[in-house]
C-alpha cells in the first residue's frame, strides 16, 4: 500500500517498524541542527479543506525537517460549497509536481477518494469522523514511551466517541499493539459498534484499572444538536482527579487537543504530572516524519 | 406497417409464441403475420409492452445542465420506456397548470417517450398550501407529489388526498421522517459507524409510512371517492411489512422500488464512492431480500427508476456534499432482467408486469397486453449480453455504479403507438 488512510489491513510488525523509525526521527529532533536531507527533492502538500492549525504545522515541520519542499493549501468549507472542488484542487497541485498530499477534510472518505484522482501518495490528516491515523500513531508512540509496552494494557478513551476520528483510529491501532481499548461516553455519543474497542456508557467501568486515559474534546455543535447537555456531561463524564482514582496509580492522561478545560477534564489535571499532552504534540512531528519517510523513501507501507 | 417475425411474446399474462406481430395504424393488427414494408427478424428476441416509469427526474426547467426533456426522453426510449412520469422538483417546481402544459407540449414535439408530468402537491413544494389539483389534472398532470421533499404536515397531506381523489389523481409520497433522518447520507448502522458517515435510519422510512397510512385511513373515511396513496422508492424491510399489512387490510395504497435498491446494498459505499449515494439510502442485504419478496408477493406494484441525473463534477465531491441519485433509465430493465430474472429466477412475465401493468395501475391506466387491437407501444428485447457503457448514455449523466457490468435484456426497438422511437437492431 502506498498511502496512509487508516489501519485496515495493517500488521503489528508494520506498526512497530514505523514507530521504530519515529524513534530515529525523535533523535534527529534532539540535535542542535534538527534537519536531515532524507526528503530532499520531494514536495509535500498539506491540503486542508477543514481548518486545523496544529496538525498542519506538525506535518509541515515534519516535512521541512527532512528537507522536503512544502506547499500548503487551506480552504474554508464555505468556499468549497461555492463550487470549488476537491478534485480540481488536487489535480492543480499534481500539475505542480507534488509527491505527497496530506489531506484533512470534514467529510469521511476524502483521502480515499483522492487516491483515485492523484498519482502521489496520500496521507490522511483527519477525515470527518472516520480516521486520524497519524494522531493515533503519535498517541501509540507516546503511550509506549510512558508504559514501555501496550501488551495487555487497558486504555480508556472518554468523550464523544461517535463523532471522533481519534477514537476510531486508536481503536484500530492500539489493539494491534496488544492493548485493550475501552470507549466510554454518553449513550447518544456512542456508535453501535467500533471494531477493536469495547463500548460502555459507564465512565467508571472504562476507568477501572485503566493503564492510561485518553480524553476527547466535547464539541459545542453536539450540544447545539441536542445530543448532550453540558451540565449533565460534566456531572457524569468529566474526567476528574477523584474519578481517576479508579484507574491505575499514575495512569497517564492524553488529549488530542484542543482542550476545553473544566468541560471534558478537570482543568488542573491538564497541567498535572500525569498529563502527556505536550509530549503528544512533540512526538507528533517525529511520527509524521516517519510516516512521510516510509511512504516517500521506503516506497512500502510503513 | 412493421412485421416482427418469430418473436416470443412476454407480458403480464405470460410468455407465448413465437408469433409474427403485424403493427400498423398504431395498433397490433395481427399476431399471425401479414405483409409489411419493414420486416424485423425477431428470432431469439422477445417482445413486451412498452415500459412506464413512474419516477424520473428530467431536471427541466431549471437544471438543464444535468438533463433536459430531449436527453431524458431519449434515454427513456433507449431503456424501453414508452411512457414516463417526470418529477416536479425542478427549479422552479412544477406547481402550475401552465408549467405542466408547457412540459406536455414540448415533450409531444420531441416525439420520443410520452411524458406524464407529476405536479407538486403543494405550492412551491413547501408543504403548506395545496396546488390546484383540478386545473393541474386538466393540463395533463398524472399524479401529485412533493417528491424530494417530505410532507411534514399530515393535515395538508390528508387534504391533498381528499382533493385529488375525485380527479382520479394518485398522491405519491417520499416517505421519510426528516427529523429522524437528520443529516444522514447513508444507511444508519454498523457500516455507517465504521465509515464515520452520518446515518439515515431505516426507522425514518417506516415511521413516515406508518403515519401516512393513518393519514390515508383518515382521508378514506372523509372522502366520498377513495383516495389513492402511492409510496415511492421503498427501501426497508419494515416499510414493506407495513405496506403489506395495509394492502391486506384493503387500503388503496401502491408502492414502487428502484433498480438500485433491488440490486445494491450499503456495502457499495465501503470505498467512499458517491456514485452509491442515493435517497433513501442503499440498505442492508436483509432489506434487499425483503424488497425482492415484495416483488413476488405483490406488495410492490412497480419498479420505478428514480432516474436522478447530476453532473459528474457534482458526483465527484465528498460524501457529505455530493448530491443523491443515480441515472438509470437506460439500464433499468437489462439490470433487473439479469439480476432478478436470470440470477434470482423472478419469472419474466412478473418482471415485465412490474415495468408495465403495475405502474399503469398506479396511474389508473388500463393494462397493456400483447393482443390484437392493442396499442402498439412496444419494446423488443435482446437477451444478448453487453457491458454497461455510461459514456454512451443518451442521458447527460454519464456515470453509473453498474459501469462495465455485463447485462442482457437490452431494448433493441422501441415503438410508441406504432412509431419507431429507438432502434438498435443488428444490421
Amino acid at each position: 500500500m502506498r498511502h496512509l488512510l487508516d489501519f485496515g489491513g495493517w500488521t503489528r510488525q508494520e506498526v512497530e517498524s514505523l514507530l521504530d523509525t519515529a524513534k530515529v526521527m525523535a533523535e534527529v529532533l534532539q540535535r542542535p541542527v534538527k534537519k536531515v536531507p532524507a526528503l530532499q527533492g520531494f514536495t509535500v502538500a498539506t491540503v486542508f479543506f477543514e481548518p486545523s492549525t496544529r496538525t498542519r504545522l506538525s506535518f509541515e515541520l515534519a516535512a521541512r525537517r527532512m528537507s522536503a519542499d512544502v506547499v500548503s493549501f487551506t480552504a474554508q468549507t464555505s468556499s468549497l460549497q461555492k463550487g470549488e472542488s476537491y478534485k480540481d484542487t488536487l489535480l492543480t497541485l499534481e500539475a505542480m509536481g507534488v509527491d505527497a498530499y496530506v489531506i484533512r477534510a470534514d467529510a469521511a472518505g476524502v483521502p480515499h477518494q483522492a487516491t483515485r484522482w492523484v498519482k502521489g501518495v496520500v496521507v490522511n490528516g483527519g477525515d470527518g469522523r472516520r480516521a486520524h491515523p497519524t494522531q493515533a500513531l503519535l498517541d501509540a508512540y507516546t503511550l509506549l514511551e510512558a508504559l514501555g509496552s501496550l501488551e495487555g494494557k487497558k486504555i480508556a478513551i472518554v468523550g464523544d466517541i461517535l463523532h471522533s476520528r481519534v477514537a476510531r483510529s486508536n481503536a484500530e491501532l492500539l489493539p494491534l499493539l496488544g492493548a485493550e481499548v475501552w470507549c466510554a461516553g454518553p449513550p447518544s455519543l456512542l456508535p453501535q459498534a467500533l471494531p477493536g474497542a469495547r463500548l460502555t456508557p459507564s465512565l467508571e467501568e472504562a476507568l477501572a484499572e485503566a493503564d492510561a486515559v485518553m480524553v476527547l474534546r466535547l464539541q459545542r455543535e453536539r450540544m447545539e444538536a441536542g445530543l448532550v447537555n453540558l451540565q449533565d456531561y460534566i456531572a457524569h463524564y468529566q474526567v476528574t482527579e477523584a474519578r481517576l482514582r479508579r484507574a491505575k496509580p499514575q495512569a497517564p492522561l492524553l488529549h488530542p487537543g484542543p482542550m476545553n478545560r473544566d468541560v471534558e477534564l478537570e482543568g488542573t489535571l491538564a497541567d498535572s504530572e500525569r498529563s502527556l499532552v505536550a509530549r503528544q504534540v512533540q512526538n507528533g512531528v517525529a511520527v509524521r516524519m516517519a510516516v512521510l519517510y516510509h511512504l516517500l523513501v521506503g516506497k512500502e507501507r510503513a | 406497417m412493421i412485421l416482427i417475425k418469430n418473436v416470443r411474446l412476454v407480458d403480464a399474462l405470460g410468455e407465448r409464441g413465437p408469433a409474427d406481430v403485424l403493427i400498423g395504424e398504431g395498433r397490433i393488427l395481427s399476431l399471425e403475420g401479414g405483409d409489411a414494408p419493414q420486416v424485423v427478424e425477431g428470432r431469439g428476441l422477445f417482445l413486451a409492452p412498452g415500459f412506464l416509469d413512474l419516477h424520473a427526474h428530467l431536471r427541466e426547467p431549471g437544471e438543464e445542465v444535468k438533463e433536459d426533456l430531449a436527453t431524458g426522453l431519449q434515454a427513456a426510449v433507449r431503456g424501453g420506456y414508452t411512457d414516463l412520469v417526470s418529477m416536479p422538483n425542478t427549479k422552479p417546481p412544477v406547481d402550475t397548470p401552465e408549467a405542466v402544459g408547457a412540459l406536455k407540449e414540448k415533450a409531444a414535439r420531441l416525439g420520443l417517450a410520452r411524458l406524464h408530468p407529476a405536479a407538486a402537491l403543494t405550492q412551491g413544494q413547501e408543504g403548506l398550501r395545496l396546488t390546484e389539483a383540478g386545473l393541474l389534472k386538466a393540463a395533463g398532470a398524472a399524479l401529485l407529489t412533493d417528491d424530494g421533499r417530505t410532507n411534514e404536515d399530515a393535515g395538508v397531506l390528508a387534504l391533498g388526498l381528499i382533493q385529488a381523489a375525485p380527479l382520479g389523481l394518485p398522491v405519491a409520497v417520499h416517505a421519510e421522517d426528516a427529523s429522524l433522518r437528520r443529516g444522514g447520507v447513508m444507511n444508519d448502522g454498523r457500516l455507517a459507524d465504521l465509515l464515520g458517515l452520518p446515518g439515515n435510519p431505516p426507522e425514518a422510512e417506516a415511521a413516515r409510512i406508518a403515519r401516512d397510512l393513518e393519514v390515508l385511513r383518515y382521508a378514506l373515511r372523509r372522502s366520498p371517492v377513495p383516495p389513492r396513496l402511492h409510496v415511492q422508492h421503498l427501501s426497508t424491510r419494515r416499510g414493506l411489512e407495513l405496506l403489506r399489512e395495509a394492502k391486506r387490510a384493503g387500503l388503496p395504497v401502491t408502492a414502487e422500488a428502484t433498480p438500485h435498491h433491488l440490486t445494491l446494498t450499503e456495502e457499495g459505499l465501503r470505498g467512499f464512492d458517491p456514485l452509491f449515494k442515493v435517497a433513501p439510502p442503499l440498505r442492508t442485504q436483509e432489506d434487499r431480500e425483503a424488497l425482492l419478496e415484495g416483488l413476488l408477493d405483490g406488495t410492490l406494484d412497480a419498479i420505478a427508476t428514480d432516474h436522478a441525473p447530476h453532473t459528474l463534477a457534482e458526483k465527484e465531491q465528498d460524501l457529505l456534499r455530493a448530491p443523491f441519485g443515480i441515472p438509470s433509465l437506460e439500464v433499468a430493465f437489462p439490470l433487473l432482467y439479469t439480476e432478478l430474472h436470470q440470477k434470482r429466477g423472478l419469472p419474466l412475465p412478473r418482471l415485465v408486469a412490474l415495468f408495465t401493468d403495475g405502474p399503469r395501475k398506479v396511474l389508473g391506466l388500463p393494462p397493456l397486453h400483447l393482443v390484437e387491437g392493442a396499442e402498439a407501444s412496444l419494446v423488443l428485447l435482446s437477451p444478448q449480453e453487453r457491458p454497461v457503457d455510461p459514456s454512451r448514455f443518451a442521458s447527460k449523466a454519464r456515470f453509473s455504479p453498474w459501469a462495465g457490468a455485463l447485462l442482457g435484456g437490452w431494448p433493441v426497438l422501441t415503438l410508441v403507438a406504432g412509431r419507431v422511437v429507438h432502434q438498435a437492431l443488428e444490421p
